[in-house]
């Protein structure tokens, strides 16, 4: 009798065993040419201001971001959902950001006279967007239209994979998949192709492109295209980390806060849970459980 | 609640006068100061009373997004994240409810394990445990419908698969799927309704908790040792005991939870619901939330036809059938002994079928294809065996360890063999 019940035992830890080996297996088949699963390449984990419990957003960088947005990814990729009163947040006076409002037409309406009409933008406008619709941005883009720059940081990651997501939860506290992936994006334009991979006609290929090999947007940026006025060096690298760590800002416009009010309510409930527990402790002293 | 004898004795002139009128206040002090509970409970019976603290949060915070969100297709998602950017402290009230559902979820499953294991379930405990099975279906319900609301991609893609899942259904399939949609395919009266529905629940769920705790003090608790209370050396007073230890417990819990919304909000949810829901766009994996995986794997196991059933019907009918057999739990285990403490290898299946639900979770979330099939159907099939075939079968042919006579007997036992002098067994409130 024991032994048959030591050998179902036994079968379900080797299935459990098995899940693992298989697993490592099926993740590691694949083929260099024509790849099945994306992205090829993984992007590389990068350093950011704002990442771990203290993170913060640079202000500097934020602001380097922006002109990059502004001066190059704006002609393309819309960012509808942000205001041009929360650019306050990357230290900017009120006069600076009416200026910076300012430069955009938007479009109001109707007026008295039934009439729509075009002004200059003001601090509560929302970025506009580059295209009419996005049938307008797609026919503009060989077809792929180019995806609203609003909450993208959060709207992409890669996945870590096993175990790394577990390690994640509270060694590396990792939230940062979106401005990785994002710059991995942009600095990875330079990769020649696999031998015998095809490339189809009208897009790029690149490897930390995460829903196929090749992607519609050609390379966005290049050395010494952006003028930075805070003597960064003007390269391709500085670039993709600036305008990455803008997008996060435009996706989570409050992480400082919350990383602030976080550490806040963790004091509290890290004492609030000692004084219970030497309440417990004392409540229970005479009673044997 | 408790059934028995009340021991409240009204004190001043107005407590008096209400007890005469409506004993509201006695009813509390029986069920929440005075009530018996075993003095050897340990932390893995406080997450009962943290699922009771996570649905009042998840009510509160869910009451106050509300008045914010627009359940309209064209609105939803904007609305959403006008919440997270312009509505004061909005982004907290928003992941407070996101991951407030995911901790509700993991202290459900703790607390259902818990129940499986010192085999809370068994008589006369079997409408306790079939109240929290039905608890257990209106959650998922629930939390399925609110994840609709956001109208991102898995939003919308999520509803889409899991409402296709009842056209598998012969004849009355289509009527049903059409029913939920409020149409043909997931749409504005989708969202109307889901939306509609998910302040509903959360009601209906807090009437099934009332009935569940009431069930709960006929009976009373059980405890590691699954001796029912003999004596009152037995038991401490709910309040303080229970009160304090629960408490602390809650507070770790919220150190959990509070480390989930500050430092890592969009852990356990998916990047794709932060794209506008798009009915042309399908996603390359569709997954649900984390707390469905497992149920998912079951669904995706079943590849084959059998007889009359085709592959989709099979996958349903498995899925929902992983859910119904716990209602019949407390009818599938033959063994005299409740805790599986006193069940060597009960002890040993059982800890395997956590490793399996975690394995199935795990597989839930990878595509579904070549060996995660393969795994996903061995899974699946250790899932039903355990219910099926090991629990009726261990109850019958197992030597269980020698049980304690008493609770008493077996907290004085422990504290023995701890190397600690044991107490006077008659009185535990002189420690010896
Ligand atoms: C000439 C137009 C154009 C410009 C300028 C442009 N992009 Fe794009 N971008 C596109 C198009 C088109 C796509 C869609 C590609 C596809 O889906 O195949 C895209 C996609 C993207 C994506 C999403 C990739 C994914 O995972 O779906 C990111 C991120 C991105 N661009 C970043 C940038 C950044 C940063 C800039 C500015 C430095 C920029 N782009 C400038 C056209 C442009
Ligand atoms: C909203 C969800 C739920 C709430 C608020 C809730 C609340 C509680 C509370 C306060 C207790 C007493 C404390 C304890 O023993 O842990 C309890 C006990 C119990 N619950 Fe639940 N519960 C919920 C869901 C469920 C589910 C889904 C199940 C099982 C399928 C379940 C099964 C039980 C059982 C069997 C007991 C008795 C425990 C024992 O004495 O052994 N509950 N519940």
């Amino acid at each position: 009798m024991k032994k048959i019940l030591l050998g179902l035992a036994a079968a379900g830890l080797g299935t459990m065993l098995a899940f693992g080996g298989g697993a490592f297996a099926e993740e590691a088949a694949h083929n260099a040419a024509e790849p099945t699963h994306f992205p090829i390449k993984h992007p590389e984990q990068m350093k950011w201001s704002f990442a771990g419990p203290f993170g913060t957003y640079d202000k500097q960088q934020l602001q380097r971001g922006l002109k990059i947005y502004k001066e190059v990814c704006s002609a393309c990729h819309s960012m509808k959902l942000v205001a041009f009163r929360s650019l306050s947040e990357l230290g900017y006076s009120e006069a600076q950001v009416k200026a910076f409002a300012a430069e955009y037409e938007v479009k109001d309406g109707p007026n008295a006279e039934g009439e729509m009409f075009t002004r200059k933008a003001i601090p509560a406008d929302h970025f506009p967007a580059p295209f009419a619709n996005e049938q307008a941005a797609a026919a503009a883009n060989n077809g792929a239209a180019p995806p609203d720059f609003s909450l993208i940081a959060k709207a992409r990651a890669v996945e870590r994979g096993f175990p790394q997501f577990l390690i994640d939860i509270f060694w590396g506290q990792y939230q940062e998949g979106g401005p990785d992936y994002i710059h991995a994006l942009l600095t990875g334009f330079g990769e020649t192709p696999p031998e015998g991979m095809k490339i189809p006609e009208g897009t790029h290929y690149n490897p930390y492109f995460i829903a196929a090999k090749s992607l519609a947007m050609a390379q966005p940026l290049q050395d010494g295209q952006v003028t930075y006025d805070d003597g960064s060096p003007q390269t391709l690298a500085q670039y993709s980390k600036d305008v990455s760590a803008f997008l996060m800002w435009a996706a989570e416009p409050h992480l400082e806060d919350r990383k602030k009010t976080g550490f806040r309510v963790m004091i509290f409930l890290v004492l609030f849970a000692g004084l219970l527990y030497v309440a417990k402790r004392r409540i229970w002293a005479d009673i044997e459980h | 609640m408790s059934g028995g004898h009340s021991s409240y004795t009204p004190n001043t002139g107005i407590e008096k006068w209400v007890d005469a009128r409506l004993p509201l206040p006695r009813l509390i002090y029986d069920s929440f100061v005075a009530y018996p509970v075993p003095r050897n409970l340990n932390y893995a019976y406080a997450f009962g009373g943290i699922l009771a603290i996570m649905l009042v949060a998840q009510i509160i915070t869910g009451v106050v997004l509300a008045m914010h969100y627009a359940a309209e297709t064209g609105l939803a998602f904007n609305s959403v994240e006008k919440i997270m950017r312009d509505v004061n402290s909005g982004w907290l009230l928003r992941y407070l409810h996101s991951n407030g559902a995911s901790m509700f979820f993991l202290a459900v499953w703790v607390h259902i394990f818990r129940g499986l294991y010192y085999g809370s379930y068994k008589a006369p405990r079997e409408l306790l445990w079939i109240l929290g099975v039905i608890i257990l279906l209106l959650m998922m319900a629930t939390a399925f419908m609110g994840y609709v609301l956001p109208w991102g991609q898995m939003s919308f893609w999520g509803a889409t698969v899991i409402t296709g899942f009842f056209t598998a259904f012969p004849i009355i399939g289509d009527p049903i799927q059409q029913l939920l949609l409020g149409g043909f395919a997931v749409d504005n009266p989708t969202l109307n309704r889901f939306f509609s529905l998910h302040y509903l629940l959360p009601f209906m769920i807090a009437g099934v908790v009332i009935l569940h705790v009431w069930a709960l003090h006929v009976t009373g608790q059980t405890n590691p040792t699954g001796i029912e209370v003999k004596s009152k050396t037995d038991t401490v007073a709910f309040t303080p005991y229970a009160t304090i230890k629960d408490a602390f417990a809650l507070s770790l819990f919220l150190i959990l939870f509070a480390y989930f919304v500050f430092y890592m909000p969009n852990y356990m949810g998916h990047p794709d619901n932060y794209i506008p829901a798009d009915s042309l766009k399908t996603p390359a994996h569709i997954v649900p939330e984390w707390y469905f995986l497992p149920f998912y794997a079951m669904l995706r196991a079943i590849t084959f036809n059998i007889g009359p059933i085709n592959s989709k019907l099979g996958g349903v009918l498995t899925m929902f059938g992983s859910i119904a057999i716990l209602f019949v739990v407390p009818w599938l285990d033959t063994s005299k002994v409740r805790s599986a403490v006193y069940r060597p290898w009960y002890k040993l299946f059982f800890w395997i079928f956590v490793a399996n639900a975690i394995m199935l979770g795990w597989l839930g979330s990878r595509p579904a294809e070549g060996i995660y099939t393969i795994l996903s159907q061995l899974g699946t099939a250790f899932y039903f065996g355990f219910f099926i075939i090991i629990m009726p079968l261990l109850g019958l042919i197992e030597t269980p360890r020698r049980i304690p006579n008493s609770i008493t007997e077996a907290v004085l036992a422990k504290t023995k063999s701890g190397g600690q002098p044991a107490g006077v067994a008659a009185a535990p409130e002189t420690k010896g």
